[in-house]
């Protein structure tokens, strides 16, 4: 698969779902199976995003895992998207920092 | 003339709310771009793909599943459920459109339907005209597109251990937009957790070991959306993005959480 084919088949499984709807539909979803099952799907997809592959995120599994913990933290308390960012993100540099001293 | 005034009012308006999620994108987007770059894509292929998709999670998998040389079948399957939710919030937003729009027109509103637009757009107090949708439209496409550029320009200049320690930050990002939803919601929690249980199994597991990101990803999600659905059919956070009439205060909190957020610290979804 070449790369202007992957970004064409991006473009069209992204913007398809948004369009057709506008285009085709002309009455509300009323089934509340389908809606309740649309509304779970974004946090079931970012979940299964998240775990395990973010141990590779990194390069090294002890400074992912640092930056793991200190994120989960961090949204536990309900810090904002950027805070949680840039506290994990930090939380990899220092221990990767840390991991250079021994 | 006066027509003239009474559009271009619309479209600075527009502007105005589009602009606390246009700043709120360019951050997400940095942290896109240099995952993208991470993953063997190069800043003009990164931004190209920023402009025609202006999604967040999608992209992110979609650019996972290239870099690591999946299939075609893998890459739309993947993309697709990640964006199963928009067909949702189109629906929902058809209903607001004004009736003379044309074809063309249509389709650059339905390429806008991003989680914080349709937010913007559905609340009560929004009256949608094309000049309007356009306005709302242009700072946050200009935010996610220039923050990819950039975020991806950086993964190249950088430092390669900082770019690696960087690599975490979409991943942040995504578990301070999973978490608190989970703390308020049974339902979502029980999602979130099935779902991560699914995908770290689905990984351990020797059988299903090989099984690609995307399917992963895939086989994951329809367990845990799939489970709640049939245990929490009638969750009352459901309505709030279909029925405008029934949730005019769930959709105006929506409105205003979007943009307050976004200017600020950027705590909404990634588009």
């Amino acid at each position: 698969m070449t790369m202007p084919v992957a970004v064409l088949l991006m473009f069209l499984v992204t913007v398809l779902p948004r369009v057709l709807p506008l285009l085709l539909v002309r009455r509300p979803l009323r089934s509340p199976r389908i809606r309740a099952f649309l509304y779970y799907v974004p946090f079931a997809v970012l979940s299964a995003m998240i775990l395990p592959d973010i141990f590779d995120s990194t390069g090294s599994t002890v400074t992912a895992a640092a930056g793991f913990a200190v994120a989960l933290l961090l949204s536990l308390r309900r810090r904002s998207l950027v805070v949680v960012a840039i506290g994990g993100a930090t939380a990899v540099i220092i221990t990767d920092l840390l991991l250079g001293l021994f | 003339m006066k027509t003239k005034s009474v559009s271009s009012s619309a479209f600075n308006q527009g502007l105005g709310l589009g602009l606390p999620i246009g700043l709120g994108y360019f951050a997400v987007a940095l942290a896109f771009g240099l995952s993208a770059v991470g993953a063997g894509f190069t800043p003009l292929v990164a931004t190209l793909i920023s402009l025609t998709n202006l999604s967040g999670a999608g992209q992110f998998a979609g650019v996972q599943v290239v870099g690591a040389g999946g299939s075609w079948i893998e890459l739309i399957s993947t993309v697709l459920i990640i964006n199963l939710r928009y067909i949702l919030m189109s629906l929902a937003l058809q209903q607001k459109l004004p009736a003379r729009l044309s074809l063309w027109q249509r389709i650059v509103i339905g390429y806008g339907v991003t989680d914080e637009i349709f937010a913007v757009a559905i609340a009560p107090s929004s009256v949608i005209s094309w000049r309007w949708f356009l306005g709302l439209l242009t700072l946050p496409v200009l935010g996610w597109t220039g923050g990819t550029t950039v975020g991806a320009v950086l993964g190249e200049i950088l430092p390669a251990n900082i770019v690696a320690a960087l690599g975490i930050a979409l991943y942040c990002m995504f578990i301070a937009i999973v978490i608190p939803p989970a703390l308020d919601s049974r339902p979502v929690l029980n999602t979130v957790l099935i779902a991560t249980a699914a995908s770290c199994l689905l990984k351990a597991l020797p059988v299903t070991s090989s099984l690609p990101f995307g399917w992963r990803v895939i086989v994951a999600t329809l367990l845990a959306a799939g489970y709640a659905t049939w245990r929490w059919p009638n969750t009352p956070e459901v309505s709030t993005a279909e029925d405008a009439e029934n949730a005019e205060n769930a959709a105006d909190d929506a409105a205003a959480d979007a943009a307050a957020a976004a200017a600020t610290t950027g705590k909404e979804q990634s588009p």
